[in-house]
């Protein structure tokens, strides 16, 4: 799960990370408020999970309280690259005189994890990534021992940092990896870490991302989800258990295992394409065990898309026989009734499968028809949505 | 021959007396796997009755290795335990270890991980992985033992299900082994390990690489084909469709770069001279024309 930039900067509170007074707003009066309280000059941000904001005005100043309610009214409501603005963070404005970065992830490619530190913060991190990697120094950590003084020694001496900052920045180093580790992120990046020009080490800007596997060791990670984001038959897929994402297609699609369905998808596409581009509605893995409630509540979800114009359920049948995978086809169709309104494609394979494609030849339900390979089937679901 | 497992593969099942446990040790041994014993903290001392045989249950993989000499385990045990199980396992200095568990934090898998190279004395598949199989030799995991037969083509898949369908689709052909070796960010044996397996391995002809998006695994792996693999390798690669992943945040985009992509990963392998099939069936296809079948 990725934060918002407000929850990043509580999060590093909470740990004693320097970071300046904010507070959060849903309208441009409370944004008048929050800046009253703050005092002076503050800065309005945009809270969105999406990079890019500040170019693309989501970040204003504000002199005092009147102006503040005036730009948080501007950038509520914006759209950024594809993100809606619902909540706008009003910070206490620092005077920059020098921007770092720092951040520490999980580096797959080693499996371990990584420190990156550079003198040249701030928004165009990537580009000097990229002109200048000299400038960005990647430090490996282990997992077992962590950040010690001696390896954030380490990693201001590989980013040259300043003589001046180097004990400060070596303080928010410790500070950071217990954020990492104790709230079980996979990347906590502060951009910029900044000095301010009456020489204060303070984080301007913080991404966090938490771990959704480590969620049984903190309940209080619960609190920090984005309900507003996640799209209706989304969050009605969670409240079952389903693990489903909405996509811009016409074929509904239902699988067992993530990499068979999105197998499915990829299959879908190709298929679509001689159907004048036909697509895939959505992913939906209903993993190993697909009974008949788990069958019945995937398709409810599926057939509550008007965007879906034909269904295609590919499973294999591994663990769970296809015998029973038919049954809870047959079974979901009864519970649906009338609901269920859109052509279904159905391939079964592996475990019990003649069993499985009798049953639902027995069966004869008007909506189903059944195909024997993915590719076939692919292409008969496509081929029913174009029409 | 077949690779990491054999007939002579003598497992103990972490977490053995937990539902998920029982009822894959039960399949196990249905499929000839010689399983002697479980472990489970505070249940030693016990014993399990599965479909006639007899296993003791002990307190530590240590004390399971000194009674049966097992040397491979396989792990059942749930998330929040995990942990400690594997690490319970590298201390024992237990030579392959199959973490099976889905939804372990990354911190847990990232620790053990770690511990097992500084250790060097266990190789670790997985975690959140459905194991490997060597048809008629040993089945270590989920994975059903009745879908083929023994053969000349190993099999290396980060996904379950996709193995289990390019199995299928070459079922009258076999395999020498097919393993999976899980989606998840920190996996104890990688495309790498497995595809230097296969080549060193007499028995397998050729070999099916299955990836997925995210990470960098197939385009090292495509590095690693270049310079070392021999054999003919089909490949097929999952997610082509599948919506751009969540902002990362400029530290996730540094480290990833242009990498990660279903495409990125296709135009890695074709160019280190892998037939890469647009589905797998068509991979299948490919494979069958290697091996004249």
């Amino acid at each position: 799960m990725d934060l918002f930039e407000y929850q990043a900067r509580d999060l590093f509170e909470k740990h004693g990370l320097p970071v300046l007074p904010a507070a959060i707003a849903t309208t441009a009066d409370q944004a008048h408020d929050a800046a009253i309280k703050i005092g002076g000059k503050v800065v309005v941000k945009a809270q969105v999970k999406v990079g890019g904001r500040g170019k693309a005005g989501g970040v204003k100043v504000a002199a005092n309280a009147d102006e503040a309610k005036e730009k948080a009214g501007e950038i509520l409501g914006m759209d950024i690259k594809g993100h809606t603005v619902r909540t706008v963070m009003i910070a206490q404005a620092a005077p920059i005189d020098s921007e770092y970065y720092l951040a520490i992830l999980l580096d797959r490619s080693n499996r371990t994890f990584l420190v990156m530190a550079s003198v040249s913060g701030g928004m165009d991190i990537e580009e000097v990534a990229h002109t200048a990697p000299e400038k960005l120094a990647k430090i490996p950590v282990d997992a077992n021992i962590g950040i010690t003084p001696e390896k954030a020694k380490e990693i201001i001496a590989a980013a040259a940092f300043p003589a001046d900052v180097a004990a400060d920045v070596e303080k928010v180093l410790l500070t950071l990896w217990k954020v990492f580790q104790s709230e079980d992120a996979t990347l906590v990046e502060i951009n910029p870490l900044v000095k301010t020009v009456d020489g204060k080490i303070i984080a301007l800007d913080g991404k966090v991302t938490l771990d959704d596997n480590a969620g049984f060791r903190h309940p209080d990670h619960e609190a920090l989800i984005d309900h507003a984001a996640t799209n209706a038959l989304e969050a009605a897929a969670k409240e079952k258990d389903l693990n489903y994402v909405k996509l811009d297609g016409q074929v509904g699609i239902i699988g067992n295992g993530a990499g068979l369905v999105m197998s499915t998808l990829d299959v879908v596409a190709y298929a679509g394409e001689k159907f004048g581009g036909v697509r895939p509605a959505n992913f939906l893995d209903i993993g190993g065990g697909a009974s008949a409630q788990v069958m019945a509540d995937g398709l409810s979800i599926i057939l509550g898309d008007a965007d879906v114009k034909s269904v295609f359920v590919n499973v294999f049948g591994g663990i769970t026989a296809c015998d029973a995978v038919a049954n809870g086809i047959v079974q979901a169709l009864e519970l649906l009734g009338p609901k269920a309104s859109k052509p279904i494609i159905v391939r079964l394979d592996g475990n019990s499968v003649l069993e499985g494609r009798a049953i639902l030849k027995a069966a004869a339900h008007p909506l189903i028809e059944q195909v024997d390979t993915m590719d076939g089937a692919a292409n008969r679901a496509a081929e029913l949505a174009a029409k | 021959m077949s690779i990491f497992i054999n007939e002579k593969s003598i497992v103990i099942v972490q977490g053995m007396t937990g539902a998920e446990g029982t009822k894959h040790t039960k399949r196990m041994l249905a499929s000839g796997t010689k399983i002697v014993g479980g472990v489970t903290p505070g249940k030693g001392g016990q014993s399990v009755e599965i479909d006639g045989h007899t296993l003791p249950v002990f307190n530590t993989v240590a004390e399971a290795i000194s009674a049966t000499g097992a040397n491979t385990s396989v792990v059942f045990v749930p998330p929040k335990f995990a942990k400690a199980a594997v690490i319970d396992a590298i201390d024992a200095s237990m030579p392959l270890v199959v973490v099976i568990t889905e939804g372990i934090p990354v911190h847990d898998s990232a620790s053990f991980y770690a511990h097992a190279v500084s250790k060097g004395t266990t190789q670790i598949i997985g975690p959140n992985c459905p194991g490997l199989i060597s048809p008629g030799k040993s089945n270590v995991g989920i994975i059903p033992a009745d879908i083929t037969i023994n053969g000349p083509i190993g099999l290396v898949s980060k996904s379950g299900t996709l193995t289990y369908q390019m199995m299928y689709e070459l079922r009258d052909i076999g395999f020498s082994t097919a393993v999976g070796i899980g989606g998840d960010p920190v996996i104890g044996t990688t495309h790498i390990d497995c595809l230097r397996a296969f080549q060193d391995d007499p028995d397998t002809q050729a070999i099916v690489m299955i990836g997925e998006i995210g990470g960098d695994a197939e385009e090292r792996a495509a590095a690693f084909i270049s310079e070392y693999v021999t054999k003919p390798v089909v490949g097929y690669v999952a997610g082509f469709t599948a919506p751009e992943g969540k902002t990362m945040g400029h530290a996730g985009a540094i480290v990833s770069g242009s990498s990660g992509t279903a495409q990125g990963k296709k135009d890695a392998l074709e160019a280190a001279g892998v037939k890469v099939g647009k589905t797998p069936s068509e991979s299948a296809q490919l494979m069958r024309a290697i091996l004249g079948r």
